[in-house]
This record gives C-alpha cells, structure tokens and sequence, in this order.
C-alpha cells in the first residue's frame, strides 16, 4: 500500500489555531506604507500595513481573504516580526522562505520561526507554498517602501 | 440513467479512471470542465500517426508528406461535420479558445469593425479568455465595453439587455464553466444580428457536452477547444462563416498562410489557411478527429442526458449538506455538469485540499471567472464538473469527502 497523503502534516493543530483566532488580524489606522497583494492563481489577497517607531515593527495591521494557511502565515508573521527591527524581520522572513521553498528537506529553527515550524509541512505541497508566503511577501514589499519612506523623510529635513 | 448508456463501459476507454491516488485511493475525477480525461481511441490514433505517419503538412513533397497533409485535413472535416458547418473551410484551427477569442478580437480590430463611441457587449458569467481580449480591443481602439449582468439565480439578465443600435461585438458564453448555465445563445446571436453586430459565442462548456450545429445557430464565430472534449491540448477552434472569414485580414503571418510573398509585400491564402500561420497542430488534428468519432459514436444526445443526470443527482446531494451554497443554477433545467459552490467556515482551497486526501479531485479558486465570482460576493468557489464518464458512486465519494472536510475543519 502506498502511503496515504497526510494532510495532517499540512494541517498541523498550530495552523488550524492561528487560522480561527488570528493575531493581530484588521487594519489599523496609520502605518508608514500599505501594499495589496494577490495570489493570481487562486484569488487570495491581504492589504497590510506596517506601522514604523524607528527601525523597529510596532505593528503590522491587515486585512486577509484566503485559505487557512494563508491566513495563519498571517497570524504568524505578526507574532514573528512586531517588536522586532525591520531587518530582524527580514532575517526571520528569509528563513521562513528558505523552509517554504525547501520541499520537506530544510529543518526549520524553532528559536527563529517559534510556530512558524508548523509550515514545514506545506512545504511538501507545492500548490500552498504561495499561499504561505503572500502575507510575507506583502511584508517585505511594504516594509521596503515604508523603509523607504523614512529614509527619503530624513533626507528631505 | 438511459439504458442505452453504459458509464462502466464507457469507462473502460478511459485506462487513467482505473489509477490509485497516494494511499491507495482510487481516483476520482471531478474537474472535466477544466480539462477532460482522453480515451484510448484518441491517444492510440495520436501514437500512430507520430509513429507511422509523421511529417510536415502542405510543405512536403514526399510520400509521407502526403499522408500527414491528408491525415491533418480529415481532423478537419471530422470536426466540421461533428458542429454542422457548412463547408469545411470554415474550421480554423488554433491553439486553444483563448487563441480563437484573441483571433476574432484581433482581426476584428484591425478591420476597422470598432471605434469610439462603437460599443462590445460580453457577459458577467465570462471565462477570462472571453473578456480580457475584448478589453483589449477596447482600449485599442477606443470603443466601450458593456456588460449583460447576472440574476441571482445565475442565469443571463436577460431583461436589461445591453444590446443597442451603437453595439457592434456580441460575445457570450453558450455554458458558463463556473455557473453550470447554458445561455439562450441562439437569442442572443438574433438580437446582435438584430441591430447589425457581428457575434462571437464562446462553446467551449457546449461543444463537450451538448449537440452543437453552428449553422443553426447562426452566430458569426464560434469558438471551442480541443482539450475539454476528450481531445489533445494544443488545438482550439475558431468557426467562422466562410464569406466573413474571406473579408477580414490575417491574424499571424508566416509561413502557409501566404498566397505569395515578394519583398514589396504579401497576398493572403484564403480561410482557413490565412489564419494558420506556421506548422499547424498536425497530430493535435488527427487526435481531435477521433475525438469527435468517439463522442459521435456515443452519441451527443446520449452524452447530454448522462451529463444532465449526473448533474441532477449531484444537485440533489450537494444540497442535503448544511452549510453548503451552490452558487448558480440549483435546478437541473438549462444547466451543465459543473457545480461551483461554497462551504460555510471552510475555504475553497481547503475544501479541495482535503478532498484530494481523499482521491477526489475537483477545482478551487475563481475559475477565471473573477467578475463571475464578484456578481455573488465570493472571492472563490470550489467546482466539481462531470463528464461523460462520471458515476453515481462518484458523487458520493464527494458527498462523503464534504462531510470528512466539514467534520475536519469543525465547520
Ligand atoms: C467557457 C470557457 N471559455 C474559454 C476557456 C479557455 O479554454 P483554453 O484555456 O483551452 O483556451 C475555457 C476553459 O478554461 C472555458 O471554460
């Protein structure tokens, strides 16, 4: 008998945690950029904002339509990068990348990616790695403009 | 279901509906208006021209010249004869719907048939291929695109017909591949005929499923594609009366649909050669001409009952699940074997996930059919579709894969 497709390994209890009570989900008022992004393949999207004190993440405030797996990379990349600075964020969201794009053979550092290990096993279904990125990938792009934005601010005074 | 249609037997053309999916599952197959299963007949007549027959047509003096040119002309007048075109010459063949779509909108346009103020109606229930080049043509020339809109229920709003005397393009969907409906086309193609707008009707749900006559219907162009009616990828159609076709310019230009080529410039073959630039899909033919043997053979009355049938019953299931919305047509009147619907508390992504755990395959996303989706407020729909070798006991099987989905996800 060949073995069964785990769904299980896809849908680990964490996922489905994050999924149904997100953190940090809506958008607040303010924020130093907001980007739209979309999944053209299936249709998911998330507008999301990140809101700057210095170089460091107060808050990122978003709006998610999409599946449980994106919306709890979501939920995920709150807990991961707010508190933390822009390039600490940037640090995690490689490494969660680089797990993402691995097919099952990267092992994630839980001390980096905390529940963000749950996602190992998306990566052995290549149809939901885009799903489990979008919310970062919306991350980085408005990071690198709100980044941007302050750099251009202080040269500007 | 008709006696005089055996599924079982019919299945047993189709050797992929015997696979095992990863723990020893089997199959079961419930995304043919994405793209239909092949039977034997169509790979095997496939095999052997490549094996015994292969060469390029037209160009090539030669014996087996010769034998592929003829080969590649008879899928041609099989497939005319399968819609009731009345000569031959009118079948143009493409790479797909998409390409025959882009074809008309493109000649169309360079004909000089729009301009400002002009007006192109397409519908609400549109694959993306049946609107995006429109909007193209649109911006490329300065004309406006106008919308029939949706009824709640599904069906075409026919009432607030968008259809005026400044309408020059009809182009409308006979099935919608996300709502299951089947337009009243031959309606719509008399009311563009009506106020002089050439028509374009989308068959690319029809053709598989439903007997089609293009004379009958009498619409300028009619556009389907091999893949979606037991075919080969890579071969679409694009049926065009033949005077019409004769008036309007190329669309490519290479090789084959010349008439002569001198370095001032080139006169054009006429149809269908004129818009076949290049090595045309040879073997692609050959397979779309057992196609349309096969389901000649079925019978297209008999596969449009079984299709009705399936689809009946599966209504009639699907609606015994609570939290589950279809999202069109809820009776079997009217209607094709697809069925797009919403689970409460579950995504459609997830809902195809856990369904393919359990061997069933099916389709979530929007179907290239956003502005379809947006008429119902839904971002995405999980689409199971039904073909000619759908069963009962594949219902079931997705009856029962739902309710695991809903138990799993606590919805
Ligand atoms: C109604 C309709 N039109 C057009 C198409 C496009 O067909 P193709 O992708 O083969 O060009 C499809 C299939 O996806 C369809 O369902």
């Amino acid at each position: 008998m060949t073995e069964a497709m785990n769904v299980d390994s896809l849908y680990q209890e964490i996922i489905l945690d994050h999924y149904k009570r997100p953190h940090g989900a809506g958008l607040r008022d303010g924020g130093d950029a907001e980007v739209h992004h979309v999944n053209p393949t299936c249709g998911d999207e998330i507008t999301l904002r990140v809101h700057l004190d210095g170089d460091v993440v107060r808050d990122v405030s978003y709006d998610a339509q999409g599946c449980s797996i994106s919306q709890a990379s979501a939920s995920v990349l709150n807990d991961l990068v707010v508190g933390h600075t822009v390039a600490e964020g940037f640090t995690t969201l490689d490494a969660f990348q680089e797990l993402m794009q691995g097919k099952g053979h990267v092992e994630p550092d839980e001390d980096v990616l905390e529940d963000g290990i749950a996602f190992a096993g998306v990566a052995q279904f290549p149809a939901r790695v885009k799903c489990a990125l979008l919310s970062w990938m919306a991350f980085k792009d408005a990071a690198t403009q709100a980044t941007g934005a302050q750099a251009a601010g202080k040269d500007g005074s | 279901m008709t006696s005089t249609y055996d599924v079982a037997r019919v299945r047993e053309d189709f050797p992929i509906l015997q696979r095992r999916l990863a723990g020893d599952l089997p199959l079961v197959y419930l995304d043919s208006a994405n793209t239909s299963q092949k039977p034997r007949q169509v790979v095997d007549a496939i095999d052997a021209h490549y094996l015994a027959h292969n060469a390029n047509v037209a160009r090539a003096m030669h014996q087996l010249g010769a034998e592929a040119s003829e080969a590649f002309e008879l899928g041609r007048t099989k497939v005319a004869g399968f819609i009731g075109a009345s000569r031959r010459e009118e079948v143009v063949f493409t790479k797909n719907a998409s390409e025959a779509i882009n074809l008309v909108a493109r000649v169309l346009g360079d004909a000089g048939a729009v301009g400002p103020g002009d007006e192109i109606v397409i519908s609400q229930m549109e694959h993306h291929s049946n609107i995006v080049p429109w909007q193209l043509l649109a911006e490329r020339t300065g004309a406006t695109l106008r919308w029939f809109g949706v009824t709640p229920e599904g069906r075409l709003d026919l009432e607030n017909d968008p259809i005026t005397e400044r309408t020059k393009i009809v182009a409308v969907t006979w099935v919608s591949n996300m709502l299951g409906t089947i337009n009243p086309v031959a309606d719509i193609v008399a009311r563009a005929k009506a106020v002089g707008a050439y028509s374009l009707i989308d068959a690319s749900q029809a053709v598989p499923q439903i007997p089609v006559d293009v004379t009958a219907l009498g619409a300028d162009f009619v556009a389907f594609t091999g893949h979606k009616m037991v075919g080969p990828t890579g071969i679409g159609v694009l049926h065009g009366r033949y005077d019409l076709l004769a008036s309007l310019p190329p669309f490519l230009g290479g090789g084959e649909m010349i008439e002569t080529v001198t370095m001032e410039g080139s006169t054009f073959a006429p149809p269908p050669a004129r818009f076949e630039a290049g090595t045309p899909p040879i073997a692609q033919s050959v397979g779309l001409g057992a196609a349309v043997d096969y389901l000649s053979a079925l019978g297209m009355e008999n596969v449009a009952a079984h299709e009705q049938a399936i689809t009946a019953y599966a209504l009639e299931r699907l609606v015994e699940i609570d939290g589950l919305t279809v999202v069109g047509p809820k009776e079997p009147v009217d209607r094709g074997g697809a069925i797009s619907f919403t689970l409460e508390g579950v995504h459609p992504h997830d809902v195809a996930q856990l369904l393919d755990s359990k061997g069933v395959a099916v389709r979530a996303g929007h179907h290239c059919a956003k502005p379809a989706h947006a008429c119902f407020g839904v971002q995405s729909t999980t689409r199971a579709s039904f073909y000619l070798y759908t069963t009962e006991a594949e219902i079931d099987a997705l009856v029962e894969a739902i309710w695991h989905t809903k138990k799993y996800f606590g919805a």
